[in-house]
């Protein structure tokens, strides 16, 4: 059993059918040795000594993200500690066309920060300054190595929080979170990543330092910043971060409901969203995986549930004790057995704790398993889930079901044993078919956890050739040369070029007297 | 460089096998000021690429246009050849009420898209201050109004978007699902971008439950410094508001108006808490105020084009901007009414239409300096064509090359709407 590391939520090992330190996504170590020791030397120049990792060992510590079956060394670790720093990394790549990928706290699951063998990984852990905190605007500006959780530790004691909460968040860094445009529990109120980041500093693939957005809202001219979260460090570097704070609302309270069956369960979460209730959470896990939750954390969720719901509402008392009777009503009126209200935080957290380690759980009942990130359309989720207990019953894997059912999210565990021949692929199959089922039903690859090198090979079914062209358009725009991040997010690079038709100035032949223009 | 010369009536040729409805251009089709030649009104997104297939063909530059009622906001573009009308593609395509999603083509009024979803209970959370906006309206020119304090904006509304590249090229971004991180975010880019990298053709956006009751707690002031406290007092309370609007008219009385809505039970405590944090003089209405939801120029008649500006700043920055306004233009001579979303860093300026183009120049250079130095920026959105020509609307934006970069690979002919976005775009 591999990749369990406590709070965070971390994939099992994903067989790979090809060794990816042979792929043309994660590059070759002997790809350009000089054009490594140039960029080694200039950031030797431009950063403190104990900044620079260039020993094979050390290098091996970076040698994947969460997503840890993927392993990449990279050629240089930077631990840059200013955005001039960064910036100067970024310079000497460009200058001798050297990847470079940048890395918060590795806890993404999409291998996002999966490193390149003939590139530099830039680790911004020592980048943790929380600079401001502006209640009076509402905004924090951080650095990218802040830990998620830490700006809320910063700012409740005036009263605020940051929402973005994804499970991993006593440890990920708003660096990664802005890269992924990470969700969490509560999206489904209050958004992603993407709609609290108001600003940001930006290193560009040419090494620039450019302002984004800011505290203010509305920053005239396109909104790039728009682009660059959720670009998976294709664009480049993040250096400082605005965020939005949230006021912490008068109440929260929340409910376990058992069920017996994920139909029921998926009922109800239907008839709670169609009563025009939009609660902070609707969590939702099948018999399989309470099987395991049970097993690792003893948080008492209903014996023989075949699923239960996690519900949290939170706002003014009046409205949350209203929508709260509304949805034990509506709990009870599609089959729950058993309600289950937290009346004190410590209950509210054991709650929490069974749905907040599922993913860690699943260990005790399989040695390996696949997290997947499928998003599907509410209301298509008894349909999807019916198929994926078929695709399981017909495969003979099995499937634990753990998953954002306000805003069908799905993370179905796919789970196997390694050490039996075959398992992994069988394993393997009935994911992608999970995918597939995601996608016609209208649905997307991924949620919350990227596409990064995992699930590149996937965009193709979501979007045609056009699409994807003209989203690498922006890329073409930020990193002509694709030195930022590689390999991630697309299939295939788009090759750049000139821009066709753009004429500023003499052709150079002209200019050179070489050639004359009519 | 002398304007490139292009063939007519092969144009219109063209184009008229691309797409059935072609027509000359009236004086009435005028961007900003601007005559085209052409106005073509495709009827589906295929039509679209087509009538672009053939506008780059041709050479012609395009304007795209929703309802018509913002084609005077930026800057006049350089050229029109063809105005690509999309008031035929008016549908709103699907309303998934359990998946709370709607989907419209770009052409459709946002009161349409706002009649359908209220047949369940919903809302298209996209206030429309200027009134028959389009979908596609209000998403080029990245409209918004007092609801954007709860709900956000476009940029927090749209999940999916199909556009037409000025290539012709039909691309999509983001789906039909509202958690969706698979590849680019670049349905943000179109938000705001005036027309300028690709012809919006139809969108999906996420819903919110129609709130069941609301009420309106308005309270007066004299003091930029008051107007200031009592937003704040509002926004570290735990009172949810819906809106909080702050107008400002250049002479007399400012008002606070704070929306509360949701369910009755629920409404009115949260009505009662702020009575009381906005002290004695405060009160309670079930109505909204009068101008509620309307830019400030909108009072005046159609035909005096007034100066319309746009000043967004840190909260911290209220009182501020509502000083500098009013002693910037009292200084100008001109006369500057305020408001907007006082909640959310974000005021309306009317200036009036007989303003003398140098003054409303001062009161743009003040009210830029002091926006710009609270973390935001002051924006000419529209005005009459000599204070156009007379004063830099847009103002200088952080990050232009990028942006240019960004104009460059999507529109390397320049194409679309030329001129009328930053920086020249």
């Amino acid at each position: 059993m591999t990749g369990t590391h406590g709070t965070t939520e971390t994939a099992g090992p994903v067989p790979g059918p090809v060794p990816p330190e042979e792929t043309e996504a994660t590059g070759r170590a002997d790809a350009d040795p000089a054009a490594v020791a140039a960029v080694t030397r200039a950031v030797r120049a431009a950063l403190p000594p104990d900044s620079v990792i260039d020993d094979h060992l050390r290098l091996r510590t970076y040698e994947c993200d969460g997503l840890a079956h993927y392993k990449v060394i990279p050629s240089l670790v930077v631990l840059p500690e200013t955005a001039e720093q960064v910036a100067a990394v970024v310079r000497a790549c460009s200058e001798h066309g050297v990847p470079f990928v940048a890395r918060g706290s590795g806890t993404g699951l999409s291998g996002g920060a999966l490193p390149r063998a003939d590139g530099v990984l830039i680790v911004t852990s020592r980048m943790r300054a929380v600079r401001e905190v502006r209640r009076e605007d509402q905004r924090a500006v951080v650095e990218p190595g802040v830990i998620n959780l830490d700006i809320t530790k910063a700012t409740t004691g005036g009263g605020y929080y940051f929402a973005p909460d994804p499970s991993s968040q006593q440890i990920c860094s708003i660096g990664g979170n802005l890269a992924e445009n990470s969700g969490g529990a509560h999206c489904l109120k209050y958004g992603f990543t993407t709609n609290h980041v108001l600003g940001a500093e930006f290193v560009t693939p040419q090494g620039e330092i450019v302002q984004l957005g800011g505290l203010a809202p509305d920053a005239p001219g396109y909104d790039l910043l728009g682009a660059v979260v959720g670009s998976e460090g294709t664009l480049g570097v993040a250096t400082s971060v605005t965020v939005r704070l949230v006021r912490l609302p008068e109440d929260v309270r929340t409910l376990l409901a058992g069920f017996a069956s994920t139909d029921d369960a998926g009922a109800a979460t239907s008839a709670i969203i169609g009563a025009g209730i939009v609660p902070a959470a609707i969590e939702m896990m099948d018999a399989l995986a309470i099987e395991a939750a049970e097993a690792a954390t003893h948080c008492g969720y209903p014996a023989g549930a075949g699923a239960v719901l996690v519900i949290e509402l939170d706002g003014a008392t009046a409205e949350v004790d209203h929508e709260f009777a509304e949805v034990e009503r509506l709990c009870g009126e599609h089959g729950s057995f058993e309600l289950r209200v937290a009346v004190d935080p410590a209950e509210r957290a054991l709650i929490w704790k069974g749905r907040k380690s599922a993913f860690a759980a699943v260990g005790r009942i399989s040695p390996d398993y696949i997290v997947q990130d499928g998003v599907i359309p509410r209301t298509s989720l008894p349909q999807v889930l019916r198929a994926i207990a078929d695709l399981s019953s017909s495969s003979g894997v099995r499937v634990a079901n753990v998953f954002h059912a306000g805003d069908g999210n799905l993370h179905p565990l796919v789970l196997f044993d390694d050490a039996i021949e075959g398992a992994g692929k069988a394993a393997e199959k009935v994911s992608g078919a999970i995918l597939d089922l995601c996608i016609s039903s209208g649905g997307s690859i991924t949620g919350e956890h990227g596409v990064g090198i995992d699930k590149a090979a996937y965009m193709p079914r979501m979007f045609s050739e056009d699409d994807l062209d003209t989203m690498q358009l922006v890329r073409c725009a930020f990193d002509p040369d694709n030195i930022a991040n590689p390999g991630k997010v697309f299939p295939t690079p788009r090759l750049c070029g000139e821009v066709p038709g753009r004429h500023r100035g003499a052709h150079p032949l002209v200019e050179a007297g070489l050639a004359e223009q009519f | 460089m002398s304007a490139p010369t292009i063939d007519l009536d092969a144009a219109r040729s063209a184009l008229g096998s691309a797409c059935g409805d072609v027509t000359d251009a009236g004086p009435d089709d005028a961007v900003d000021g601007v005559p085209p030649a052409l106005v073509a009104r495709p009827a589906s997104t295929a039509e679209v690429a087509e009538v672009l297939r053939a506008a780059d063909a041709a050479g012609l530059t395009v304007v795209p246009r929703g309802r018509g009622t913002k084609m005077t906001w930026g800057r006049p573009p350089e050229r029109v050849d063809l105005v690509v009308d999309l008031s035929r593609m008016d549908a709103v395509v699907d309303h998934a009420a359990g998946d709370l999603i709607v989907e419209a083509q770009a052409g459709a009024p946002l009161a349409a898209v706002q009649e359908t979803v209220a047949g369940a209970g919903q809302r298209f959370a996209l206030d429309d201050p200027v009134g028959d906006s389009s979908v596609g309206g209000a998403l080029a020119t990245n409209l918004s109004g007092p609801g954007r304090v709860a709900t956000g904006t476009a940029r927090d509304l749209l999940i999916g978007v199909t556009v037409v590249r000025s290539d012709g090229v039909i691309a999509k971004a983001g789906g039909r699902v509202v958690k969706n991180v698979a590849g680019y975010d670049i349905g943000k880019l179109f938000i705001g971008s005036f027309g300028t990298l690709a012809v919006l053709t139809q969108a999906v956006f996420r819903l919110h439950p129609l709130p069941a009751a609301r009420r309106v707690v308005t309270v007066g002031f004299d003091r930029p410094e008051e107007a200031q406290r009592l937003v704040q007092q509002v926004i570290h309370a735990q009172v949810v508001p819906g809106a909080i609007e702050v107008d400002r008219p250049a002479e007399g009385q400012g008002t606070v108006a704070v929306l509360l809505d949701g369910i009755e039970a629920g409404v009115a405590g949260r009505t009662a808490t702020t009575l009381r944090l906005l002290g004695s003089d405060a009160r309670e209405d079930a109505d909204l105020p009068p101008g509620w939801g309307t830019f400030p120029w909108a009072a005046a008649a159609p035909a005096e084009r007034q100066t319309a500006l746009k000043a967004t700043f840190a909260l911290s920055g209220l009182a501020r901007v509502l000083d500098v306004a009013r002693t910037a233009s009292a200084a100008a001579g001109v006369r500057l009414d305020l408001r907007g979303s006082g909640g959310a860093g974000v005021l309306y300026g009317a200036v009036s239409a007989d303003a003398d183009p140098g003054a409303v120049g001062s009161v743009v250079d003040r009210l830029r300096a002091e926006c710009t130095a609270l973390g935001g920026a002051l924006v000419v959105l529209d005005g009459p064509p000599a204070v156009k020509a007379a004063v830099d609307t847009w103002g200088p934006v952080p990050a232009i090359d990028l942006m240019q970069r960004v104009k460059d690979r999507f529109d390397p002919e320049r194409r679309l709407a030329p001129g009328r976005f930053v920086g020249g775009i």
